[in-house]
This record gives structure tokens, C-alpha cells and sequence, in this order.
């Protein structure tokens, strides 16, 4: 019988049930759809690495007799090692003007390699007899639209060669794609390839030799202590360090998203699930208060305490579960899609992605605690109201003046908004419920809207402000200042600027990183260094400049003697006074003048590669030359990657704020209906008192909304900071080594989330309309209070 | 009684519709209302007292039937004008006194004095029910006779044409219902307000002018008071 009282109660209060399961759908479907990508992600990453051998250690050096290999192997704590030639050469497609940087690895003659396996996606393994076969990355291949026997013209060495694609393949070490010195993936402008290992030493004088060695560790290994060994023993062939997985491009950029994900698979279901739990408890609270006396009667009648509880309890659970099984279901696609999103990134042999267990109990489990949460105190109150006083009549609800009429501002008050202030005032658990749930999502619509902001932000501080090179060029070996000219010399290069990288381990304190030292000139124009506050600062000629989070990780301060050593040459130390600290958003850098680099590492002052400014009428001719400069390894085009980024990661983006927009509209719209209904409940006696007394519809309808729009306006505040705040701990928790992202929220993006909420907040207040205008202004005349 | 009338009704009917179910709550009724009266309207539940008064207040509009105030003919106005008559002329007390509970007693009587132009102020509405001393109590620390005054002071401050009260000492014990009728009584005489009391306790007929009784959605019998009785004249 109760459960029949149940179903109608849930009949009566269908309206405000639905806006509730809305907002718990909602949570779960952020939940759901985070965790399934993360399985999907997680599990895909776990299998490739297994089945195709990814390594776990990585270093390349100038050059290795293949006779040190098994010294390696030697190592205690290495399981398996891989050896081979790797290649920065440069492809020239038809189809582009600008040179296309490539990445050529070395395919062993007999069988697969040890570690770091491809998966034949298409085509067929390489023929060692053939010298012009190729393996060809698939994302490579997909972005440029290629098939099986294409012909790719490379320059390898200051050679053109023509080579042919028999296979397609994808690799574990390149689930993501970065050109070195890149922050983000260009798959038309970045690609790997594989050639046979005879062919490409031949190409490239490394025959009997290797420049890049890739080991696996036994479980029992200690990671640190074997890339110490290996680089003392790969150091007399110019090793430039060995690192670790946590240090590798496409691993690293696959466990942030992973970092990212499982902060958004708590942060905003959290968020959600609060809102529902409040808005749950003021919903039901109501209800217990309505139905004082039927409780009452329940218990005189012989119900037990634990059975008119459970009945309440149920009340908020069937919400909460309809709520996470919508969301279950709607979080499923949206987690399918996100997985589809990632696998444009993302490139994986087979993406897996199912919804397991224990993502479905798991999200049973969190909105029924938050209901439990939410609807404990009413709950708890109806157990223990005794029967007796139950079936008297409430106590009369008291007020008082608010706040506002007693600092001294009663007289500006006319007599209904006294009545709105004093309302809010009056319940203060309901109207805070109200400002919360609206902050929040504001704070939604904030957290889901900044990271465009950032990132432009990121893109202008970084690419279009600080360094103002069109393109930078790498060489393939340390050159003299006399091919700086050769480019100066170049049409169309209107400025010119070089630089040299020396591979280096800086330490201080515990602390210690293998960084790139880049020489930067006092004449410095292309390639800036800023600080926070936008400043451009000089390198000064004495001393070493270190990057914010250079500096953070190793725990130096200005005035700070590190210690430098250089993982070229001599391998000479030194200790170095820090003198400046600049902001970068990307990679841990350093920076010195070349006469103070040359004299720490006691290399030459030569460079490695040069920043360039080219005469934009003139890049189609200056990449054609660049094309056929031989000492050039690689090209990196400023502009290009951000167009690349523009558009891949800001459609993803925008996807993604469509997403939040709806979720900001349902808590919104849930947050406001579930008051204005509640409200409207409470103060219907009144509000058709005043008609009656002579007020028109829209003075009542302004009593009754005003209440809203007094909440609604007073969200925006602790809206816009719980967003900010949430905005600060989400860049906080994709601070890595590799990449930040910098805390800025443009202006118009805290406008848009407030009109977006204020809208939502208006619509869902005009449903109210209907039911204020058919008002029964006769009954409520004959109704006790 | 020269004066013309301030309400009158012509075959005035009212039908309520329930589900197949048609009730006739009034069935012709033909009044008139004249300055400055004193009408108790007598009648046992569901004769139809109830649904005169909303008609004449304003709050309902008649099946068939024509209403007038003065030379308007309510019943040819829409809800907007129907709204601005309330506001204007017509002063409600209800039985459970329908004070607003976030207001002080001044509060509510200034409610209303807001919004017309020639009312009294507030303080002059209170003192006429004695309750100026109470003027800031909220309802809730007010006695149910001393809310029902608060609410007799909302309804005159604006100085209405006409009064209307639906049993204003229905949940109030004799000696405070004395009290309140003392308070109409007191506006009626003072202000001139035609007023129109609605009970089914025939007691308080006494203190009318006229005394019309229903029966049934009809009027049964129009009777005039040689003397009004003061209220505390009355015998309970």
C-alpha cells in the first residue's frame, strides 16, 4: 500500500523528479563517459605495450659499434635490448610547398625487432633484398591520404631517394606523433618510417654501427641505477642521455590525457552529484513537511518507524537510480565518441572500449549515496517525529527583518521585496542550496569553457609573441657559422637567427634533469624569452637562464650555483650561478649566451640549427630551397603546427563546450525549477491573498520570481570563483614536465556562463508563469494556513 | 435607502462544473447594495453566500446574470479590470485572515496602501483597530483576533467602497470575535463603508441594517433591523 502512496507521490512530483534525475544523468554521464574513455585508453596502452614489446628505456648517441650492444645486455636489471638506426631526413610531398620532417628507423634484415614491434595494419613486412621498400606510419598515410605502392621522395643525407610503401603500419612508441622540439602532434607534416636496416646504414654511413638503443628491464630492475650505467657506457659514443617511459614523447602525451581524464572522471560528477544530493534534500524536505500528518497517521496506524523511513528513502532513490541509468546510457555514447575523438589522435592496433562492471555498479553506487546524502536529514526527522506531535499542525513559521533592512536600507525596500528578502532569509539551507547549485553551474560552464582561452593564450605568449620565427631548421650535424650565411643568403629570408643546443644534465641539490642548454645571442630578435609578466628579457652574458618549471623541479632560486654537465664532447662539469628565471608554458629549458656555453661545455662555438623569418610572399621559394640545403635534418613550421592544432584540437574543444553548455542548462534549469516549484508551493496562499487583495499577475509573478532572480544574481560571484577555482586546480593537475597550461580565463568566457545560466535560470522560471496565472484565488480563501 | 445602490445583481446564476456534474451554486439572485449599509448575509453552507461575494468582489465572474457597481457593469470586464477593481474598491477579510507571514502587521497594511493613491496611512488603519502598538509583530506573534483586526485594517486602509467579509470570526473564540466585530462595526459607521458580512451564525444578524438569507443558491427573505444591536449587545 505504501508503495502505491510512493508511485503517486512520484506522479505528483514528476516535474521536479525529472529536473533532479537530470541533473544525477548528467553526473553520471560525465562519470561514465570519463571512465570508459580512461578503460579504453588504459587498456588498449596496456595490450599494445605487452603484445609489441614497448621499451622502457631509450638512448641515442653519435654513433655505436654494434659490438657495445651486448655490453648493454650485460647491464644487470636489462631483460632485453633493441638496437638500431634512426634518421631525421626530409620528405618532399607533391603536394605540400613546405618540407615534410620524417623520421626514418631502421627494420632489422631477419625477423621483427626485439622491442618496440609494429603492427601491419595493411600491405606487407619489407623485402631486405629491396633497398626502395618502406614501411610508412598509418596516421602519416591517413593524413596524406596515401595507399600501398606509393612513391615517397626523401632526402637522406643530402641524397634524394625514391622509396615505395609496402606496408602500413602503426607502432607503440608512436601512438601520438610529436615532431621533436614540437609541442603538438602534425600528421601531415610529422611521419615515421621504417627502412631496412643494411639500406639505411649504407644511406647514412652507420655501417657497423647503431645510434639509438632501446632496453626493457626485469621487474626487479632499479630503473635509475641501469640508466646510469648505460650512460657511462654509451657516453665515449657521444650518448646523449638515456631517459625512461616517463620522459618519452608519445607515452607522456598519452598519460596526460590519462592524468586529465581521471581528474575529470571525479571532479565533475562530483559537482553534478552535490547538486542533485541538495536539491534532492530541499525537495524532500518539502515533501516530509506536507505530509506531516499522513506520516502521523502511518504511525498510529502501526507502521514502524524503519518502514516510513525506507518509504521516504525510496522516494529519492528511484530518482537517483532512474537518473544514473539515463546516464549510464547517455554516458556510454558520449564515451563511445570521445574514444572515436582519441583514435584521430590516439593510434592504437585496436581500440578497445566496453562499459565493465564496475563503471555500472560504480555509478549505481555514487548517486545512490548521493541521494542517501542528500536526503539524510529529512529522512532521519521522519523517523523520529513521534505520532503525537506529528498530528498537530507545524509550529508557525517565524521571521525577522533581513540583513538588508537592518544595515539601515528598510525604508528603500518597498513591501514585497521585504517579503522576497525575508523569504531567502527564512530558509536559509534552501536558498543556499539554490546559490550553490547555480554556482555551480556556472562554475561548470567556466571549467568547460577556459581551456580554449588558455591555450590561445598558450599559442600567443609562446608562438606569436615570445619567439617570432616563421621556421626553425635543425642540421643534421653541428655546423659553422658559414651555413648561417648560406641561409641569410637565401631569397626571401629576411632575418636570420642561430642557435646551439648541447644535450645536458643540469643538478642541484637531489634533484637533476637531462635538458637541451640552448646559446641564445644578445641579439636575440626571432626567439624571445619573456617572463610572467610579458616582459621580454635579454640572456645575460654571464650565467645561466632557467625556465619557471625548470627551476621548480630542480628547487633553484635566483643566485643558486647548478651544476651543468655536458652530454656531448668531453663531458665536462661546471657549476653555474642561476641569473635569470623566465616563463615558458612548454618542455624544461635553458638558456646561456654561446660564449658562456662554449666555455662551460668546452665545445666550439658552432650551432645546430637556426631560427628564420621569411617574407611571406616568398615561403613556396624558400621552402623549395630548403628542401635542397643537405645539411638541413628537419623543419619546423611555426604557423603550421598552430593551424594543425586550430584544427583538430579546437573542433574536439568545441565539441566538448557543447557538451558543458547542456550540462550548465540542466543544473541550471533543475536548480531554478526546483526552487520556483518549492517556492511556489510554500507561497501559494499568499501570493493568491495578494491577487486577491488586488495585486495583478505580473506583481505576483515578480514576488515569486524575484526570489529567483535575487538567488540567481547572487551565484554569479561564487559562480565565476568556484570556476576560476576549478579552473586553477585542473591546470594544476596537467602540470607536467612536458607541457602547461597557463590559468587564464578571458573576460567574455565568465560573461557567456553567466548569460547562459541567467537564460537558463529565465526559461525555467517562465514554466512557473502557467501555474502562477491559474492561481485559484476562491479556494485559498477557505483553506486554513 | 434614496441613494442609488452601490452593487446591484440581476438573475444573477452560477454554475460549477465537476467532472459530468453540474452544480447550480446560485440560481437568479437579485440584491442591492446601498452606501454606507450594513448586510449580513445568513445562510447554512452551500447555500450560495460564498460564491455572491466573490462574484461581487470581483473574484468570479457570474454564469448569466448581470453585476453592477454604481453604473459599471462588472460583468463586462475582463481580469485586468476585474483586478484593478479589486485594488481599488473592494476590501476582502477572510475567515483564516490570510495575512501575509513575512510582513509585520504594519507591513501588511502598507502592502496595500502602496499601491492606491488616496488611502490612510497605515498608522491611521491600525489605530482604527487598536492595534498601532502591535505594529511590528509578524503574524506569527500576533493572536488569531488580533491578526483578523491586522487584516480588517489592510482591508479598510485603502478606503474601500465596499467591505466584504466571509466569516471573519469563524476561527476566533466569542469574545474575540466580539472584538472583531467591533472593528467592522466601528469602520462602518466611521468610514461609511458599505459592508457585507457573511455567517451562518444568526447571532451576529442583530447588528445589520438588513439581514438577507439564502437558501439553496437563491434568496430566501430580505430582512430589514428596526435597531442595530452593538456587538457586545448581542446575546451568545
Amino acid at each position: 500500500m505504501l508503495d502505491r502512496k510512493l508511485r503517486r507521490d512520484l506522479r505528483q512530483l514528476a516535474t521536479q523528479a525529472i529536473a533532479i534525475g537530470l541533473v544525477m544523468a548528467s553526473g553520471i554521464a560525465m562519470y561514465t563517459m570519463a571512465l570508459y574513455a580512461l578503460n579504453s585508453l588504459r587498456t588498449s596502452q596496456a595490450n599494445y605495450y605487452q603484445r609489441y614489446r614497448f621499451a622502457d628505456i631509450f638512448c641515442n648517441a653519435v654513433r655505436i659499434p654494434e659490438n657495445v650492444v651486448p655490453r648493454i645486455q650485460a647491464i644487470p636489471g636489462v631483460s632485453a635490448v633493441d638496437q638500431r638506426v634512426v634518421y631525421a631526413a626530409m620528405l618532399d610531398m607533391p603536394t605540400m610547398n613546405e618540407p615534410v620532417a620524417a623520421r626514418l628507423i631502421s627494420w632489422p634484415d631477419l625477423g621483427r625487432p626485439r622491442l618496440n614491434d609494429l603492427f601491419l595494419a595493411d600491405g606487407r613486412w619489407i623485402d631486405p633484398e629491396r633497398s626502395d621498400e618502406l614501411l610508412a606510419s598509418h596516421s602519416f598515410v591517413k593524413a596524406h591520404q596515401l595507399k600501398l605502392d606509393d612513391r615517397l621522395s626523401f632526402i637522406i643525407n643530402g641524397r634524394q631517394r625514391q622509396l615505395r610503401i609496402v606496408g602500413i603500419v602503426y607502432s607503440p612508441e608512436y601512438i601520438v606523433q610529436i615532431q621533436p622540439g614540437s609541442l603538438l602532434p602534425d600528421y601531415k607534416r610529422y611521419g615515421v618510417f621504417w627502412m631496412n636496416q643494411r639500406h639505411l646504414s649504407a644511406a647514412v654511413d652507420m655501417q657497423g654501427a647503431v645510434n639509438d638503443v632501446t632496453l626493457t628491464l626485469e621487474h626487479t630492475a632499479n630503473s635509475a641505477a641501469v640508466i646510469e650505467a648505460v650512460d657511462d657506457l654509451l657516453a665515449p659514443y657521444g650518448g646523449t642521455g638515456a631517459f625512461g617511459r616517463e620522459h618519452h614523447m608519445s607515452h607522456r602525451f598519452l598519460e596526460d590525457e590519462i592524468k586529465q581524464l581521471t581528474i575529470m572522471a571525479w571532479v565533475s560528477p562530483t559537482i553534478f552529484l552535490l547538486v542533485a544530493a541538495f536539491l534532492l534534500n530541499v525537495m524532500l524536505g518539502r515533501v516530509v513537511a506536507l505530509q506531516r500528518e499522513q506520516i502521523a497517521v502511518l504511525k498510529a496506524c502501526g507502521f514502524y518507524d524503519w518502514q516510513i523511513g525506507a518509504h521516504y528513502l525510496k522516494l529519492a532513490m528511484l530518482i537517483a537510480v532512474g537518473g544514473a541509468i539515463l546516464g549510464l546510457g547517455f554516458g556510454y555514447l558520449l564515451g563511445q565518441n570521445t574514444t572515436k575523438m582519441y583514435a584521430d589522435v590516439y593510434r592504437f592496433p585496436v581500440q578497445h572500449g566496453s562499459l565493465t562492471g564496475p563503471i555500472v555498479w560504480g555509478s549505481l553506487l555514487i548517486s545512490s549515496g548521493a541521494a542517501v546524502f542528500g536526503t539524510w536529514r529529512s529522512i532521519s526527522a521522519v523517523v523520529a517525529l513521534p505520532p503525537a506531535e506529528a498530528m498537530r499542525p507545524a509550529a508557525p513559521t517565524y521571521f525577522a527583518a533581513s540583513w538588508i533592512e537592518r544595515i539601515g536600507l528598510s525604508w528603500l525596500l518597498p513591501q514585497v521585496v521585504r517579503m522576497l528578502f525575508r523569504q531567502i532569509q527564512r530558509q536559509p539551507i534552501k536558498s543556499l542550496s539554490t546559490v550553490f547549485g547555480m554556482s555551480m553551474a556556472l562554475a561548470i560552464m567556466i571549467l568547460g569553457s577556459f581551456s580554449l582561452d588558455a591555450i590561445r593564450y598558450l599559442i600567443w605568449f609562446q608562438f606569436d609573441y615570445a619567439q617570432r620565427q616563421d621556421v626553425t631548421v635543425v642540421f643534421n650535424q653541428i655546423a659553422e657559422q658559414a651555413v648561417v650565411l648560406d641561409l641569410q643568403n637565401l631569397s626571401g629570408v629576411t632575418e636570420v637567427q642561430s642557435f646551439r643546443a648541447i644535450p645536458m644534465n643540469v643538478r642541484f641539490a637531489q634533484a637533476s634533469r637531462k635538458i637541451s642548454v640552448m646559446a641564445l645571442g644578445d641579439e636575440a630578435s626571432l626567439f624571445r624569452l619573456a617572463n610572467i609578466k610579458e616582459d621580454i628579457v635579454s640572456v645575460p652574458p654571464e650565467g645561466l637562464v632557467l625556465s619557471d618549471k625548470l627551476a621548480k623541479i630542480l628547487g633553484a632560486r635566483l643566485g643558486d650555483r647548478v651544476s651543468l654537465t655536458a652530454l656531448e664532447g668531453q663531458r665536462r662539469s661546471d657549476e653555474i650561478e642561476v641569473v635569470r628565471i623566465i616563463t615558458e608554458y612548454g618542455g624544461l629549458n635553458a638558456y646561456a649566451s654561446p660564449a658562456t656555453l662554449a666555455r662551460w661545455s668546452h665545445l666550439p662555438e658552432t650551432c645546430s640549427g637556426a631560427h628564420l623569418r621569411i617574407d611571406s610572399a616568398a615561403t613556396s621559394e624558400v621552402y623549395r630551397a630548403l628542401k635542397e640545403m643537405p645539411h638541413i635534418a628537419s623543419v619546423n613550421l611555426k604557423g603550421a603546427a598552430m593551424k594543425s592544432f586550430e584544427e583538430s584540437f579546437a573542433a574536439n574543444i568545441l565539441t566538448m563546450r557543447l557538451f558543458n553548455l547542456i550540462f550548465t542548462v540542466i543544473i541550471a534549469f533543475g536548480v531554478v525549477y526546483n526552487h520556483a516549484r518549492i517556492s511556489f508551493a510554500e507561497q501559494s496562499r499568499d501570493l493568491a491573498t495578494l491577487r486577491v487583495i488586488g495585486f495583478t499577475n505580473w506583481e505576483v509573478t515578480a514576488i515569486l520570481l524575484g526570489e529567483l532572480a535575487i538567488l540567481t544574481v547572487a551565484s554569479l560571484g561564487p559562480g565565476c570563483l568556484i570556476g576560476w577555482g576549478l579552473a586553477k586546480m585542473f591546470v594544476w593537475g596537467l602540470d607536467t614536465e612536458m607541457y602547461r597550461i597557463p590559468l587564464v580565463i578571458e573576460p567574455k568566457t565568465y560573461w557567456f556562463a553567466m548569460v547562459v545560466v541567467v537564460v537558463a535560470a529565465f526559461f525555467s522560471g517562465l514554466l512557473m508563469l502557467k501555474k502562477i496565472w491559474a492561481l485559484d484565488l476562491v479556494s485559498v480563501l477557505k483553506a486554513r494556513e | 435607502m434614496n441613494a442609488p445602490p452601490v452593487f446591484s445583481t440581476r438573475q444573477v446564476t452560477k454554475d460549477y462544473h465537476m467532472g459530468d456534474l453540474v452544480v447550480q451554486a446560485l440560481k437568479g439572485v437579485d440584491i442591492q447594495l446601498y452606501p454606507g449599509e450594513f448586510v449580513v448575509l445568513l445562510g447554512p453552507s452551500g447555500s450560495g453566500k460564498s460564491t455572491l461575494l466573490n462574484i461581487l468582489g470581483g473574484l468570479d465572474l457570474p454564469t448569466s446574470g448581470q453585476v453592477f457597481y454604481r453604473d459599471q457593469e462588472l460583468t463586462t470586464w475582463n481580469q485586468r479590470q476585474l483586478t484593478q477593481f479589486r485594488r481599488e474598491h473592494v476590501g476582502f477579510i477572510f475567515q483564516f485572515y490570510n495575512l501575509v507571514p513575512s510582513l509585520t502587521a504594519y507591513e501588511n497594511v502598507a502592502l496595500v496602501t502602496e499601491m492606491v493613491t488616496r488611502s490612510m496611512t497605515p498608522l491611521e488603519a491600525l489605530k482604527m483597530v487598536g492595534l498601532e502598538p502591535r505594529r511590528d509583530h509578524f503574524p506569527a506573534q500576533l493572536s488569531g483576533g488580533e491578526q483578523q483586526r491586522v487584516a480588517i485594517a489592510r482591508a479598510i486602509a485603502k478606503r474601500p467602497a465596499i467591505l466584504l467579509c466571509d466569516e471573519p470570526t469563524g476561527a476566533l473564540d466569542v469574545a474575540t470575535g466580539i472584538l472583531v466585530l467591533e472593528a467592522i462595526e466601528q469602520v462602518n459607521r466611521e468610514l461609511g463603508t458599505t459592508t457585507v458580512v457573511i455567517t451562518h451564525n444568526a447571532i451576529i444578524a442583530g447588528m445589520a441594517d438588513r439581514v438577507i438569507k439564502m437558501s439553496d443558491g437563491k434568496i430566501a427573505e430580505i430582512e430589514p433591523n428596526a435597531v442595530r444591536l452593538r456587538p457586545q449587545e448581542m446575546r451568545w
